[in-house]
């Protein structure tokens, strides 16, 4: 099974691409999770708060009716260690809003424009948890 | 209407990939980040394969005089680059390997990602309401 993992890898990739391509050629938007989030959560995107809701909420439901096509249990395997999981949430929540994107804003938004900000994003981002791996499993070994 | 049809194509679309791609299992996002351990190649090809069509949209863009809906492309932003930035990501990415959840995964996951996932969400908002004082606050210490 794990030898078939980068071909859906690279279909759920065009999926996701096309999702993004859909909203920049439709609604003129940069598709952005944090971003569409944020933008309610400080009240500064209310403006176009339907947008923002329909595509959070269809991102929300589209995959809980997949669920059913797999015939194994799916898995977030998130780790049971809540202090852990409110640590990651507000550097994931604070870090995002002052970069002005996360993975799929400055990661596949961004580059894909050869955004000079969205490629200098994600180098910080992933070299930061690349960090985080060696230091919090390797080091302390608490992940 | 039609703008929040198509928001919600494409938000659906997004958490199907998410899906798919395997970006909602997060020991395949840590698999990734972890280059000595056990090391999972998968989130490469996710992101390659997203660029591709959107880099085709990008190109689109520039024969196009606005979106479908009438709203104008987004601009390119000031390539100034600034500390909020680097700081920013730098946060953003040691959170992401602390548990493997991004934004958007942390969103389509919702409905099977448990108590766990839920209060990621949560803390991912309260981090989002806290941020723009801090931004403010690192602005000032900049200044100086």
């Amino acid at each position: 099974m794990i030898e078939m993992d980068w071909i859906w890898g690279l279909v759920g990739g065009l999926m996701i691409g096309t999702a993004a391509a859909i909203f920049l050629l439709g609604n003129g938007k940069i598709m952005g999770a944090s971003g569409i989030i944020g933008g309610l959560v400080d009240r500064s995107g209310l403006s176009n708060w339907q947008e923002r809701a329909a595509f959070l909420a269809a991102l929300v439901v589209v995959p809980a009716l997949m669920l059913p096509i797999y015939n194994v249990e799916v898995k977030t395997n998130i780790t049971d260690n809540m202090a852990l999981i409110v640590a990651a949430g507000l550097l994931v929540g604070i870090g995002t809003r002052l970069a002005n994107g996360c993975t799929s804003g400055h990661g596949v938004c961004g580059i894909s424009r050869f955004s000079l900000r969205g490629m200098v994003s994600t180098v910080f981002y992933l070299l930061a948890g690349g960090i985080a791996m060696v230091l919090f499993r390797h080091v302390l070994g608490v992940i | 209407m039609l703008r929040t049809i198509l928001a919600a194509v494409s938000g659906g679309l997004f958490g199907a990939g998410l899906l798919v791609s395997g970006m909602t299992d997060t020991t395949k996002v840590q698999g990734w980040l972890d280059v000595f351990g056990a090391w999972d190649p998968t989130l490469a090809f996710v992101l390659g394969g997203a660029i591709l069509p959107m880099a085709l949209a990008w190109n689109m863009t520039t024969r196009r005089a606005h979106a479908v809906v009438g709203t104008p492309f987004p601009a390119r932003p000031d390539p100034k680059l600034g500390h909020n930035l680097v700081i920013g990501s730098v946060l953003f990415g040691a959170g992401w390997g602390l548990v493997g959840l991004c934004p958007g995964p942390a969103i389509a996951s919702l409905s099977w990602g448990g108590t766990g996932g839920i209060v990621f969400i949560l803390a991912m908002v309260a981090g989002m309401l806290v941020a723009n004082p801090i931004r403010a606050r690192i602005d000032q210490v900049a200044a100086i």
